[in-house]
Formats: C-alpha cells, sequence, structure tokens
C-alpha cells in the first residue's frame, strides 16, 4: 500500500438525560417498569393528547450547551420528523432541525500531538422511541412505549477527528462533562449514552473529504475502535482496488468484528420536517442564562488543578479519582468528613480498583458511603484492626455499604494487643513448631515468618503482628 | 313542562327553570330523547348517542341540583359534542372508519369544564371525516340533514352539531373550528355559532385537524346561551401548550342591549363575485340595523383575501398530513386483516380507513412539506399568513368589529358539493382568514334566503375581543328578533 490515507471522523452521540420525568409529558423514566406501565395518552400517541415541554430537559441541555462551549439559540423551536414505525407512536418523533438549541461548540481532547480541539456542530432536545419486542413463539411482535418520550439530546460533532483515540478521548470527555453536570449517567453499556459514527477516508493532503458512512450499534468504546479500525481498512480496500464508497448506514456486529449496510442514501427517507404546532417557540432570556451558568458545577480540570493545591495528592491518584464524578464526590465527602487526603486515595487507589475490575463495574457503580469508608480508616489509624482485616472490612463494606464498626464489632475481628493473651498464643506456637524454632535458631531467618503467620492463623488474624514479632524473638532469645 | 315547551327555551332558560324547579335534568334529557326518536332518523345528527348512561348522568345531576352542589347556568342541561372531542368511555370516531371501534381513555378538557358545570352529554354528533370538508357528507357514518330543509347540508365540518341544536335534539353544542367548522354550519342551520381566539379553549382531547387553527367553540340557540357556554369551556390548560391564560373570560357580562360608538368595518373584498345576492342583502340589511342602533358602520379595503384559502389549505394540509400519521392499526382503530407484514399492513389499513377527501389533503399536506417543496410551498404560506395578520391588526385600529357574511352562498343541496372540491374550498373564503389570523369569529342568523334557508351574519373581532362579538351579536339579536326583521 504505497499511498497514505486520512480518516475523517464525525460523531453523533445521542445522550439519555437524567430526568425524572418523560420530555413531553409526566410519565417517569425508569427503567425496569411492567411493558406500558410509564405510560399516558401522551407517550402512547393517543387521539387528542399534546406534549408540553418538560423544564428540565431544556435546563439540562442549555447546561451541556455551555459547557462545551456553544452558543445557545434564545428562540429555539421543536420540529417534527415524519417517519412510520411502530416504536414511534405518533408515527412522527418530536426533534429539533431548524433552531436547535445549541450551536458552534467545541471541547478540547489530549492527543499525543497535544490539546486539540473537537468542534461540536450543534446539539438538540428530542424524545427516544418505545421498544419492539419480537415474540418468536406466538410469531408476533409487541411494543413497549415505557421508552417511548424519554429525553434525549443529540450530540453532533463536525468531522473534527482522525482516530479511534481522538474518538475515545473526545467521547471520555464529553462523558465527564455530562457526568459532572449529572445531566446523564452516560453508560454506553445501558444505551444512556449512544454514539453514531460517520466516517470516510482520503489519501492524505487531499483538499476534499471522501464519502462517508454512518455505523450503529456500537455499545462500548471498544466496539467504537473496532468498528473505526475495521470501516477505515475495509474503505481503503474499496479504493485500492478502485471501487467507490457508497454513502450508506452500516450495522456493526461486535461479535463477528464486522458490519454489513442497512441502508443507502437513495434509501433515505423524506422526513418532512416542520416545526410542531403543538408546543410554543423556547425563548431563552439573559437572567435564565446565568442562572444556569451560575449553577454549573465545578469541572475536571478546575477540580485537578484544586487538588493539586489543596490536598497534594500525586498526578495519578488525581487523574484516577476526577475521571468519575462519583468517586470525586466520595472523595470530598470522606475528607470533609475528617479522614486524611492521601489515606482516602490509597483506598480508592488500591483495593477501590481491584474490586471494580475484578467485578466489572463503573466506578459510579460505587456504593459505600463517605461515612462508612471514614469509620474504616478511623478504625485502622487508631489500630483497631491490622491491614489484613481492614481489607476482608473494605470488601464486606464494598459488596453492602455497611458500618465497618459495628461489622468490627459482631465479628469480633478488633486487634488483641492483650499481652498475655499474645504471649500465651506465642508459646503454644513455639511447642507446637519445633522444627521450625530448631532452623530459626541455627540462623534460618525467615522461620520466624512461618511462626509469625502460625500465631496470626492461631488468633484467626486479630492479632497485633507487631506485638507477636516482639514477643517471638523474645521468647526465642533472640 | 311538557316536550314542546321545553324544547322551545334556550340553554340558559332551561338551566333556570331546572334550578328554579319547573322542571328536572331527567325531564330536559328524556325531552331531547323523544325528539331524537322522532326525528333524528331523518336528519342523522349523532354518530352515537347513548340513552342510558345520559339519563343516568341527568339523575345524578339532578341529585347534585338539588343538593346544592351544583348551581350554574348550565346544570342540569343536555348537550351533544362533536365527535373529535375525546369522551371518556364513549366512542370517538372523528366520523373516520380507521375510529370505528376508538373508545377514549380520558374526555377532553372542553367536555370536563362542561361536565364539572353540570351539563348532561346527550352523545357524539356526525361531522365531515376528520373535520375535513364543509358539507357533513364526508362522514363514514352517512350524511347529517339540514333541518331547515333536508333536501340540503348542515354545512360542516361540526354540520351534525348545528343540525342537532336546530332540529332539538339537544340544548347547545360543542363543535370546532379550523376553517369555518364552526361558524359556516351554523349561518346554514340558523343557529348561533363562535369560534374564540386561538388558545381561549384547550385543544386537549381535540382529534387535531390544523392544530395551529384548531380551536373549540359553541353551537346554540341564542347568543346568551353562546356566552354562557364559552364562559365554561374556556380556561388556561397546562396539559396544552398553546393555552393561553386569560382573565376576561366573563363573557356572560357582555351580553349588553347597546352597539351606540361602536365601529364596524365591512370589507369591501368579502363583497365581490361569487357572492350571492340574497346572501348580500341579508348581510347589508342587518348593518343597517346596526347603525340604526347607534353604530358607526364604515366600507374598508382589508387585502389579500385571495391568498387566504391557497395559505390554509398548505398550513392546514401540512399540519393535518403528520397529525393523521398516528393512524396506522398499531395501537387503536381499525387495522385491515389481509396484510402481510408491516409495510402492507400500514399501506392497507390507511387506504380502508380513510376517505377520498382526508386522502386527498394528506397527499397534499405530505407534498407541500417534502423536501425541495418546504420553501416554496410551507414557508411562504406562513409568509402570507404573518400578512394577512397584519392586514386585519391595520383593519382593527379602526373598527371594533369586522362585518360581513359567513359563507357564499346558503346551504346546497346533497351531493352538489363533492363532485367539485375546489368550490367546495372557496366557499370557506370568508372564514379561513379568521383562522389563520388566530381571531375571534362569531355567526348568527340574519334572516333567510327566498328558499327559506338561513343566512350567517359574521362578526370577526381582534384577539381576546370576544366580548365586542357579543356584544355586538346580541344587540343585534335582541333588535332583529333572532334575525327575523
Amino acid at each position: 500500500m504505497a499511498k497514505e490515507y486520512e480518516t475523517v471522523i464525525g460523531l453523533e452521540v445521542h445522550v439519555e438525560l437524567a430526568t425524572r420525568t418523560k420530555i413531553f409529558c409526566g410519565c417517569s423514566t425508569a427503567f425496569g417498569g411492567r411493558p406500558n406501565s410509564h405510560t399516558c395518552p401522551v407517550c402512547t400517541g393517543m387521539p387528542g393528547s399534546l406534549p408540553v415541554l418538560n423544564k428540565k430537559v431544556l435546563e439540562y441541555a442549555v447546561a451541556v450547551g455551555l459547557a462545551t462551549n456553544c452558543n445557545i439559540t434564545r428562540y429555539c423551536k421543536f420540529d417534527r420528523k415524519n417517519y412510520f414505525y411502530p416504536d414511534n407512536p405518533q408515527n412522527y418523533q418530536i426533534s429539533q432541525l431548524y433552531l436547535p438549541i445549541c450551536r458552534d461548540g467545541y471541547v478540547e481532547i489530549d492527543t499525543e500531538e497535544g490539546s486539540k480541539k473537537v468542534g461540536i456542530h450543534e446539539i438538540h432536545m428530542e424524545e427516544d422511541a418505545g421498544k419492539l419486542v419480537h415474540d418468536e413463539w406466538e410469531d408476533c411482535t409487541l411494543v413497549d412505549y415505557n421508552r417511548s418520550g424519554v429525553p434525549l439530546i443529540e450530540i453532533v460533532s463536525e468531522p473534527d477527528m482522525r482516530s479511534a483515540q481522538e474518538v475515545i478521548a473526545y467521547l471520555e470527555k464529553l462523558r465527564l462533562i455530562i457526568q459532572y453536570l449529572g445531566a446523564s449517567d452516560c453508560k454506553l453499556q445501558e444505551g444512556s449514552m449512544r454514539a453514531d459514527v460517520n466516517l470516510s477516508v482520503r489519501e492524505a493532503g487531499a483538499e476534499h473529504f471522501g464519502t462517508r458512512t454512518e455505523m450503529k450499534n456500537l455499545n462500548s468504546f471498544r466496539a467504537i475502535s473496532r468498528a473505526i479500525e475495521g470501516e477505515r481498512a475495509r474503505q481503503i480496500d474499496l479504493l485500492e482496488e478502485g471501487k467507490a464508497v457508497v454513502q450508506e448506514t452500516r450495522r456493526w456486529d461486535d461479535a463477528k468484528e464486522t458490519s454489513y449496510a442497512m441502508r443507502s442514501k437513495e434509501d433515505a427517507q423524506d422526513y418532512r420536517y416542520f416545526p410542531d404546532p403543538d408546543l410554543v417557540p423556547v425563548c431563552i432570556s439573559d437572567e435564565y442564562l446565568e442562572e444556569i451558568k451560575a449553577r454549573q458545577p465545578e469541572f475536571r480540570t478546575e477540580k485537578m488543578k484544586r487538588y493539586r493545591e489543596e490536598f497534594e495528592l500525586p498526578d495519578y491518584d488525581i487523574e484516577i479519582i476526577t475521571g468519575s464524578k462519583h468517586m470525586a464526590d466520595l472523595f470530598e465527602a470522606t475528607v470533609a468528613l475528617g479522614s486524611q487526603p492521601k489515606k482516602v486515595s490509597n483506598w480508592l487507589m488500591g483495593e477501590t480498583l481491584r474490586l471494580l475490575k475484578e467485578k466489572e463495574m463503573d466506578p459510579e457503580e460505587i456504593r459505600f458511603s463517605p461515612e462508612n469508608l471514614g469509620k474504616l480508616i478511623a478504625l485502622t489509624e487508631n489500630r483497631a484492626i491490622n491491614s489484613t482485616v481492614a481489607k476482608e472490612v473494605f470488601e464486606a463494606m464494598f459488596q453492602e455499604d455497611l458500618d465497618p464498626e459495628r461489622y468490627v464489632e459482631e465479628k469480633g475481628l478488633k486487634t488483641v494487643t492483650d499481652e498475655s493473651a499474645l504471649r500465651r498464643t506465642v508459646e503454644e506456637v513455639i511447642a507446637a513448631n519445633p522444627q521450625s524454632v530448631e532452623d530459626y535458631r541455627n540462623g534460618k531467618e525467615k522461620a520466624i515468618g512461618f511462626l509469625v503467620g502460625q500465631t496470626m492463623k492461631a488468633m484467626k488474624g486479630k492479632a497485633d503482628p507487631a506485638g507477636v514479632n516482639r514477643i517471638l524473638k523474645e521468647l526465642l532469645g533472640h | 313542562m311538557e316536550r314542546g315547551q321545553l324544547l322551545s327555551l334556550s340553554a340558559v332558560e332551561l338551566g333556570a327553570a331546572v334550578r328554579a324547579g319547573e322542571t328536572t335534568a331527567v325531564e330536559a334529557m328524556e325531552a331531547v330523547l323523544g325528539q331524537i326518536e322522532e326525528s333524528e332518523s331523518i336528519y342523522h345528527c349523532y354518530v352515537t348517542i347513548d340513552r342510558e348512561a345520559a339519563l343516568e348522568k341527568a339523575a345524578q345531576v339532578q341529585k347534585k341540583i338539588e343538593a346544592g352542589e351544583l348551581t350554574g347556568p348550565l346544570a342540569g342541561v343536555p348537550v351533544a359534542v362533536k365527535d373529535n372531542l375525546c369522551t371518556e368511555g364513549l366512542l370517538t370516531t372523528c366520523a373516520s372508519r380507521i375510529l370505528e371501534n376508538f373508545v377514549p381513555t380520558y374526555s377532553a378538557e372542553a367536555v370536563r369544564n362542561l361536565e364539572k358545570a353540570g351539563a348532561v352529554l346527550v352523545g357524539k354528533t356526525n361531522m365531515d371525516e376528520f373535520a375535513m370538508g364543509s358539507t357533513t357528507e364526508t362522514s363514514f357514518y352517512g350524511e347529517t340533514k339540514n333541518p331547515c330543509n333536508p333536501e340540503h347540508v348542515p354545512g360542516g365540518s361540526s354540520g351534525g352539531s348545528a343540525a342537532a341544536v336546530a332540529a332539538g335534539e339537544c340544548f347547545f353544542a360543542l363543535g370546532s373550528d379550523t376553517g369555518g367548522s364552526i361558524r359556516q354550519p351554523a349561518s346554514y342551520c340558523g343557529v348561533v355559532g363562535m369560534k374564540p381566539t386561538y388558545g381561549t379553549v384547550s385543544r386537549y382531547g381535540l382529534v387535531a385537524y390544523g392544530s395551529s387553527l384548531d380551536q373549540i367553540g359553541p353551537l346554540t340557540k341564542t347568543v346568551e346561551d353562546c356566552a354562557v357556554v364559552l364562559e365554561a369551556i374556556a380556561s388556561h390548560d397546562p396539559k396544552d401548550s398553546t393555552s393561553i391564560a386569560r382573565e376576561d373570560t366573563d363573557f356572560s357580562g357582555a351580553l349588553v342591549n347597546d352597539v351606540k360608538g361602536m365601529r364596524f368595518g365591512i370589507p369591501r373584498d368579502y363583497f365581490g363575485e361569487g357572492l350571492d345576492p340574497e346572501v348580500r342583502q341579508a348581510v347589508l340589511r342587518a348593518a343597517e340595523l346596526l347603525k340604526g342602533q347607534g353604530a358607526i358602520v364604515d366600507e374598508f379595503d382589508l387585502s389579500l383575501v385571495e391568498y387566504a384559502i391557497p395559505t390554509y389549505y398548505t398550513i392546514a394540509a401540512a399540519e393535518a398530513s403528520s397529525n393523521l400519521e398516528r393512524f396506522d392499526g398499531i395501537k387503536y382503530g381499525y387495522r385491515a386483516q389481509d396484510a402481510q407484514g408491516l409495510h402492507q399492513m400500514y399501506k392497507k389499513t390507511r387506504s380502508q380507513g380513510f376517505g377520498p377527501e382526508v386522502k386527498r389533503r394528506i397527499m397534499l399536506g405530505s407534498f407541500v412539506l417534502s423536501s425541495g417543496y418546504y420553501d416554496a410551498y410551507y414557508l411562504k404560506a406562513l409568509k402570507v399568513k404573518a400578512m394577512i395578520k397584519k392586514a386585519f391588526d391595520r383593519a382593527f385600529e379602526k373598527y371594533d368589529c369586522i362585518l360581513g357574511p359567513v359563507a357564499p352562498t346558503t346551504a346546497p343541496k346533497l351531493g352538489e358539493s363533492l363532485s367539485d372540491p375546489m368550490k367546495m374550498y372557496l366557499g370557506d373564503i370568508y372564514t379561513i382568514s379568521v383562522n389563520l389570523a388566530g381571531l375571534p369569529g362569531i355567526s348568527v342568523p340574519c334572516g333567510k334566503d327566498s328558499k327559506g334557508l338561513p343566512v350567517g351574519l359574521q362578526l370577526i373581532g381582534d384577539c381576546f375581543q370576544e366580548k365586542k362579538l357579543i356584544r355586538a351579536a346580541y344587540t343585534y339579536e335582541q333588535s332583529s328578533k333572532g334575525g327575523k326583521e
């Protein structure tokens, strides 16, 4: 392959907003309800029903727009996107085409060549569709409108990204901004954040973009990376063979690591967009904008700076803690309760990350409270429990946010520091292990480790290790 | 009270008689049902009548009146509701096959407001399918006939409501008006009909035709009834984003027999070609009468009248094409049984479920919204709509009311209109600008033509000026003895 190719990527990201109720009615957005239990005449498209905008949706959309340096459209409208499909009860989706709420923004991402701006073309508000359930046994299809009307924002980037790494960096950046705002939990696996990838290739240095394809069904960062690599290779192969790339929508099959065409440009529907006459235009005042600006939280960059100055943590720790809004909140709350910052960070960097990895969980899913983490740190600080026991207590607390003080009490895990009890056990261990005692006396220093271990075992791990060491050495006549 | 005597009462008179114990809500309902028994087979005003429920409800209301829980002017008065207003538990078809089995789970806000006022529902009135038409002949359930002469149409699309009021098959009715659908049938049937300012009555539960133009309003025997009913149904409804919070909805306070100093403008544009000479004469006579009562009457040029029809049919059809997409056989209503696969099911359901006039407007609306035509048709129509509103704004700088005919002719014969849709569309020329500009308009009977068919006088007011219309219409009604002079 003699020619050098450049990949050009733009993203359409759908984010499900964390409102309590739907975008145009008062139905709950909660997951997991019985089919069609979170519905009303509005979100099931009953004749005569009318939409009313949920103000929280607007608030979140504006907050995300401000955090991504967008211009906020002061007079914005909703449009109807008309298409027939059973998951769409009105057979039109209420969305925004002509006057979206946010335009012309950007976010900065870190790349190998340094910091780079990725442009945001627009952000618009819209409603989600219902879910079709195919019952193969009965050979019929049923529809569940619980998700119908759940609020979404769609963030459309400019074609500014050039690699999978840049795409992931951009998505991570968006995810953090939105999580910090509390506007969404942004979980790709659960679909609260969904990304469609528009990709084209061109010879390096070429002036115009190549023909692009749109890739759907990308449910993880890994799938996105692989789909980008796969689609880049597919398009380059076509060009190398002298064939043209067809403008089409493709569906990624992550199990097979391949994609297939869903529909081409020729099949593209005419959505007959027009302003929804049932909704009034949204006019945004200066006061409203100021109010939302004033409520913007401290974002990651500011937080990292503050952590460096205020807590004197290593950069590595800061990077990880601020990489999750939930973890940062947990850290700050625990420190506020009086724990030493580095001690708190150690628990998060060590055992927390280990267990998250082991259980394949996101930091967002951490359940234990700052109060309980603080108590656990206090227990180790005043030597009430030793480090082995502390790890055991932490794991229990990680599973089901329990009170470590009560747990230690109930399980009898307090470190035994009572000199006579320790001495008695050490004497028993020495009596029971003459070989090791002899080895030690013959100069095998390691043998003492075995004897310490036996003592700890005899005391069910609760012995004060320093005390055991001291007594052993004393009795073995060191 | 005997039936004939009861049925001659207006809604407000009946309400007073019920409150005074001279009759009861049940007796009133029985009188209406008796009249229906007698004349419904000729006029066919209703799609659905639930006699048992009506009588039961009347008995409940009567108890509440006696207990002092219901004291309003409409308590115990039988009402008919157009079949495009949702009624909980009662079939709501929009006179279409596609909703032949649709029973709503909720009632329209306007219907609920009437229920709160103690009015008792008789049934659901016939209409043009999805309110598309001017004769009530496009109904899937058969045409309604004009009680003034059953060989003629009652007008439309609220033809069933107008005919039911005229025939004594109810004491008043609700209709909806997108381009004249209350005022024109009121005119044809010789009753009073009013389209309020857009946003005055909640559209929640009104099956949408042209959402930016639709308004619910009363069809009544008298102007007094009209004011009282409008007062009952007007409300600010948070469920309708286009609903307006108004504080001036005490419309019955405007029932004043005095127009001295009120300024009326007669648009010359409304008296040109196509206007039947007898209609012209009746309307101008009404203007003279108001002048005699001290009104100032003036002629002027409104302008842009010839653009109203293409503008209206572009906007209304565009909105309708989208509004009617939800009727697909999936969730409710008619579903074609012999279809293979989703696409064919949609196609057959909608082909069999909608009538020709509805299909024509869906196609027209889909066309004007399609890519490449949107700017040339839909956007241009919106611009003209704004210009039409400005033309009215200029007129209302000079006049309190605009006075003119409701329709170019009196009620045509059955079967004459559908063969020539363009002619039918042109019949809306005097009413549709009012919807495009969001204004209130009222139709009051102003005499009859030589065939004995009623003529309607239309009064148009500026936004939120219903009270001026009511005052002028009431004065005219009182001084003309119901248009008989």
